[in-house]
């Protein structure tokens, strides 16, 4: 009966492989409920940076001396600061500097690390000596100070806060995508691929770089949640975004001083990294669980 | 064993050098000509001339760097430009400070971290191992200069039970340099704890899915005995060497636990640096820090080998 329908009738494709891997990944990330929370606060955090304008009940610059230090009311939610700003206005607005951050100092560790882990694994000998003991020089600095260094150097500013955080998580990338490249290179499709003449160029792109990128996307993720603390501490200690601009370390900084009299504005603050971070840890833990293949 | 540790010096020396040309390279950062900027308002030639022939910047790059990195091995890590002393006299001034703190952290982290571990892997799957992943979480999570600012506002600002900033040396008093010291410490070892905590459960699912294990608790021994000297004996290794490693992560949230509890340690000498432009400061810091870590690393990687004897073979 099923086969005389299945020859009978319109022939329906069999998923391919890859579909059919996307599938299975798609089902085991939803299984986790601690992804799917993490995923949907993300998703509200990209929104609020992105539509702050419109979100945003107060301008987060302008100050007004009438609503000085006010405690959390219906007109503030979450009270307002030193000069009388809003202080939800300005963590909708410390969303931006916080979240582009994140994003733009990963998405440079990665077009810095990944190229560089690809060549080194890849073209082995000396190109790996010497890339490799680059990267141990830069992992010998710990994340942090390295980014403190840098940014000094550099000189004050969120763009180069989010040069420093980028460079200094460069090497984590070079080392990962090294190691990935050096398993993945003995496999059989990439000695195919050599077999049939294709250049070294094109099998490390074309075909050794997509079998390597899930845990480097694990990796990405989590490395998000580091870099909007290391942003945040750099803010912190006043060389990440500079004032009026809001961001949440910088709102940080100014709380310090007002413990006693405006305790509130040292906890909107910290309460939107925390969130935001914890969020981006749940997600990259699910990332790597869903894309564990002894699961 | 012996070729071991000669491969990791012959690694370590390439590594220690590369740091050395990063840390003098970020001077080429920063934008103009500093004899320029040495030479003030008057800019006289002369001075001007003098001052290039004095810090050899009238000479190529890797000559200046052999010039810096000869003072470097020397001890001479140059002269914080605002207080008008050795950079390496003020590090070692401010060590001691940094030390006790990260030692301390490093204690609460291990004291949390461990038994953290050992509960959430031997009660696996309960309410104990969910309650511990969710704190490990939760402490990857907080920045610890958040965490220090909320414990302020609790002991400091509404019970008034510890100082909520400052520093009282242990020869003073131990009372007031330990209750200058907790907070700072816990904050420092919070998020180190949770790392611990991760690798301490992991560690120990895999040793107690051994048959060494199996053989023990076939021979009746207790599940106390079994769990502590048979489990935990064998998956502390991996967690000591992490410990080592993860020293060098406390120096760097140092930085920040120093300046929101106003501690004079290694971590404010640096901040200070940092706005008052001090960059012989800020160099001679960080080439500190790299060198600790990279002889950290070292160091755990030997202490790996010590104790499993499987890899001295």
């Amino acid at each position: 009966m099923t086969g005389e329908v299945l020859s009978s009738g319109p022939r329906t494709a069999e998923p391919g492989p890859w579909v059919r891997e996307t599938r299975r990944f798609l089902w085991r990330l939803g299984r986790r409920k601690t992804t799917l929370v993490g995923g949907a606060v993300v998703l509200l955090f990209l929104a609020l940076a992105i539509f702050a304008p419109l979100l945003a009940p107060y301008d987060p610059i302008a100050g007004n001396w009438a609503t000085v230090r006010k405690a959390p009311s219906a007109a503030h939610w979450l009270g307002t600061d030193e000069l009388g700003r809003d202080m939800l206005s300005r963590i909708i607005w410390g969303a931006r500097a916080s979240l582009s951050a994140g994003c733009v100092s990963v998405g440079l560790a990665l077009a810095l690390g990944v190229p560089m882990g690809l060549a080194a694994g890849y073209a082995g000998g000396w190109t790996e000596a010497i890339l490799m003991r680059l990267t141990d020089a830069m992992l010998a600095i710990p994340f942090l100070i390295l980014a403190i260094a840098l940014a000094t150097f550099l000189g004050p500013s969120l763009t180069n806060a989010m040069m420093a955080i980028g460079i200094s998580a460069t090497p984590v990338f070079v080392r990962l995508t090294r190691g990935q490249v050096i398993s993945a290179k003995v496999e059989d499709y990439v000695e195919a691929a050599r077999a049939l003449g294709n250049p070294p160029l094109r099998i490390a792109v074309r075909h050794i770089l997509p079998n390597v990128l899930p845990p480097i996307l694990v990796q990405a993720t989590l490395t998000i949640a580091a870099a909007i603390i290391a942003e945040a501490s750099l803010s912190f200690l006043g060389l990440g975004q500079q004032p009026p601009q809001p961001s949440w370390g910088s709102m940080l900084n100014v709380a310090k001083g007002f413990l006693n009299q405006a305790p509130w504005m040292a906890l909107s603050p910290g309460a939107a990294i925390f969130i935001v971070v914890l969020a981006f840890n749940m997600l990259g833990d699910g990332l790597r669980d869903a894309l564990d293949p002894r699961d | 064993m012996r070729r071991f540790i000669l491969h990791r010096l012959g690694v370590l020396i390439p590594t220690l050098v590369f740091v050395s040309m990063m840390i003098f390279g970020l001077q080429q950062l920063l934008p103009g000509d500093p004899a320029l900027a040495l030479a003030g308002e008057d800019r006289d030639p002369q001075v001007i001339q003098f001052l290039r022939a004095r810090y050899h910047l009238d000479q190529p790059l890797p000559v200046r760097y052999a010039y810096w990195i000869g003072g470097v091995l020397h001890g001479d890590l140059g002269e914080s430009i605002r207080i008008q002393r050795p950079v390496a006299e003020l590090v070692l001034e401010k060590l001691p400070v940094t030390g006790e703190l990260t030692v301390l952290a490093m204690l609460i982290a291990l004291a949390i971290g461990i038994p953290a571990g050992i509960v959430a892997a031997v009660k696996r799957g309960t309410a104990w191992d969910v309650a511990a992943n969710v704190v490990a979480l939760w402490g990857l999570s907080t920045p610890n200069f958040w965490l220090g600012i909320l414990m302020i506002l609790l002991f400091s600002v509404h019970l008034g039970w510890l100082p909520a900033s400052g520093f009282v040396s242990p020869a003073e008093s131990l009372w007031g340099n330990l209750a200058t010291l907790i907070m700072p410490a816990f904050v420092l070892g919070n998020a180190i704890a949770a790392v611990i905590m991760r690798h301490t459960r992991s560690a120990m699912l895999q040793v107690m899915r051994s048959d060494y294990v199996r053989t023990a608790r076939a021979k009746g021994l207790s599940e106390r005995v079994v769990i502590l000297k048979h489990g935990l004996r064998n998956a502390l290794g991996p967690v000591i060497t992490l410990g080592a490693l993860e020293f060098g992560q406390l120096l760097s949230g140092a930085v920040l636990t120093e300046q929101v509890f106003t501690i004079p340690g290694f971590g404010k000498l640096v901040v200070d640096a940092v706005f008052n432009r001090d960059y012989a400061v800020v160099q001679g810091v960080v080439l500190c820090t790299a060198s600790f870590y990279i002889l950290l690393n070292l160091a755990a990687d030997l202490l790996y080998v010590v104790i499993n004897p499987r890899l001295r073979a």
